[in-house]
């Protein structure tokens, strides 16, 4: 196994994401079976290439700091989330 | 048991530029809520970012001014956190490959100089505001974005500050630099400098560090010592009375004084970083480094040693001379017409800084204020042409207005009077109008003769020389 039940719980714990037992137990088999897949990729030799983020040969890719593109309106803005209230978005409270 | 703290401060700096990060929203502060926004930092499916290279340019202007090395190979990577303020459920920042590193800042305590490493200097973005109800039965918060992606540098400390005030100094010469060099106008109460602390104590003189702790909200120098010094405090009571400190996050109270647990759930900071896929790694060679680097002006603490090595000014005058980049340039035109430096610093911070903080004012708020005009008034009282009375009353005219004092002396008749037939009548006046006064001078309180003097100088509107007059009063009272 490369992934364990409780590893499948916490990554779901920490993304707010809800399970049930049994959906855990079926999430946990099939991450495992593509991380098995993946797996695969340590075959290959790398010893002569050299680590990148990147799959692109691109660099530096940078923008004026000019205004050229208009924001959103208020109403185009917080008119599509589910929840909102005059200018603002709305969420259930959060208690600092 | 003696105990000495060990603090560190992460600081975040917000960089002045017009557009976002990684959009072209604007970046203006006090903008209708949500008006900021497009689907870039709003983090809608299908959307790419793009650096704005003053961001880069301007970080890299600020790890210069830290005096850091600046990476050759940078890149940015996304750290995960569910938070209402953070619309993509990740903040781009940098991690393992920070844009500025290895710094330092020399800051002066006690007149004594002392090294505070800076680790690193990285870029990332800023979050949304959330805004509570203050009732605490309310069930809603609401989140503003228009602050999301403005660009921020982050600047994090070795643990090298052993005292809440060796912090504040820290604070100071960085937000000095930082303005210096116009990347941010590091304005604490809008939120453009943000200061989190970590600290921990130990036993004096011991290499082991102890269990730390990070203090959040303190929004101003003054509160971040406040906050530093009532935790040392604390943790000193904790371990006297055997009690374990425990690793966590506190707030600072500004009202009440003191740090409090925060008492969120603790949950596991475990960020997930991994590089950012839609941007792409940043190379910076060394010739534009060197440019950048020769673009810089000269920093606060060059100045200061300058004005007290070269031009023999008293150390307090040189710190608050240096501490705004205009008004040392201001003193330096000044000083480029006139050598009596000490005594112009003098009266630069005696009417310029004074009147500026009266008025809440900057200098760039002085438009015609004209080193010429000032530099012929401070001559004036130093030629005796004027009394230093006269000088302070005619000043905010000069500063104001820019008005050359010389013509306002001539109009108003306020030149200095020493000649002695002028004065001796005064002199006389006021020994008659006061007696009380004369008989506690004969009677040797020595203090009265200021109260006299004042009284003269009212009379002569300021214009007697307080020496001659001072000379008069002991000759006729022996
Ligand atoms: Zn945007």
């Amino acid at each position: 196994m490369s992934i364990s039940k409780k590893e499948v719980k916490y990554v779901s714990d920490l993304s707010r994401i809800k399970l049930e037992e049994k959906e855990l137990e079926k999430f946990t088999s099939q991450l495992d079976k593509i991380l098995e897949y993946i797996e695969q990729l340590k075959e290959v030799d790398t010893e002569q290439v050299q680590v990148t983020s990147h799959s692109v040969e691109l660099q530096n890719v940078v923008r004026e700091d000019k205004k050229t593109k208009a924001s959103l309106t208020n109403d185009e803005a917080t008119g599509m989330a589910p929840d909102k209230e005059k200018e603002f978005f709305r969420v259930p409270r959060i208690i600092e | 048991m003696e105990f000495e703290p060990v603090i560190g401060l992460e600081v975040h700096v917000q960089l002045n530029t017009e557009t976002k990060i990684f959009c072209t929203c604007s970046t203006r502060f006090g903008s209708t809520p949500n008006t900021n926004v497009c689907p870039v930092c709003l983090g809608l499916p299908g959307v790419l970012p793009v650096l704005n290279q003053n961001v880069l340019k301007k970080a890299i202007q600020a790890s210069l001014a830290l005096n850091c090395h600046i990476a050759s190979y940078s890149k940015f990577d996304r750290k995960h956190y569910y938070y209402p303020d953070l619309p993509k459920n990740y903040q781009i920042s940098q991690y393992d490959l920070p844009i500025g590193y290895k710094g330092f800042l020399d800051i002066r305590n006690n007149d004594k100089t002392k090294r505070i490493n800076i680790t690193r200097v990285h870029m990332e973005e800023d979050a949304g505001k959330l805004i509570h109800s203050e009732k605490s039965s309310a069930s809603f918060s609401y989140v503003d974005y228009n602050r999301t992606g403005v660009p921020l540098i982050e600047i994090v400390s070795e643990p090298d500050i052993s005292s809440p005030a060796e912090a504040h100094r820290y604070l100071e010469v960085l937000k000095n630099r930082m303005r210096y060099i116009e990347v941010s106008d590091c304005n604490m109460e809008e939120g453009s400098l943000r200061c989190d602390a970590n600290i921990s104590i130990r036993p004096t003189g011991s290499k082991e560090l102890g269990v730390k702790t990070e203090i959040k909200n303190m929004n101003s120098f003054k509160a971040v010592e406040k906050a530093l010094e009532y935790e040392i405090k604390r943790q000193i009571e904790m371990l006297e009375s055997k009690q374990k400190i425990k690793q966590e996050t506190r707030l600072w109270d500004a009202d009440k004084e003191v740090t409090t647990s925060m008492r969120s759930k603790e949950e596991a900071h475990d960020y997930r970083y991994f590089p950012e896929p839609d941007l792409v790694p940043i190379i910076v060679g060394p010739e534009w480094v060197k440019e950048l680097k020769a673009s810089l002006p000269q920093m606060p603490d060059e100045k200061f040693k300058q004005y007290i090595k070269k031009m023999g000014i008293p150390d307090e005058n040189a710190y608050r001379l240096t501490a705004e980049k205009e008004l040392a340039l201001f003193f330096e035109k000044c000083a480029e017409l006139y050598d009596n430096y000490k005594s112009l610093s003098n009266w630069i911070i005696s009417e310029i800084v004074q009147y500026l903080n009266k008025h809440q004012k900057t200098i760039h708020d002085l438009k015609k204020l004209d080193p010429k005009s000032f530099v012929s008034l401070v001559k004036m009282v130093d030629k005796g042409e004027i009394t230093s009375r006269v000088a302070k009353d005619v000043s905010t005219e000069v500063i104001e207005k820019g008005t050359d004092p010389e013509k306002i002396v001539k109009e108003k008749n306020l030149k200095q009077v020493s000649d002695v037939s002028a004065i001796d009548k005064m002199v006389d006046d006021v020994m008659a109008e006061e007696p009380d006064a004369v008989e506690k001078f004969k009677a040797g309180k020595e203090g009265v003769i200021g109260y006299l003097v004042g009284k003269v100088m009212q009379k002569s509107k300021g214009k007697a020389n307080p020496k001659v007059v001072t000379e008069l009063f002991r000759a006729k009272l022996k």
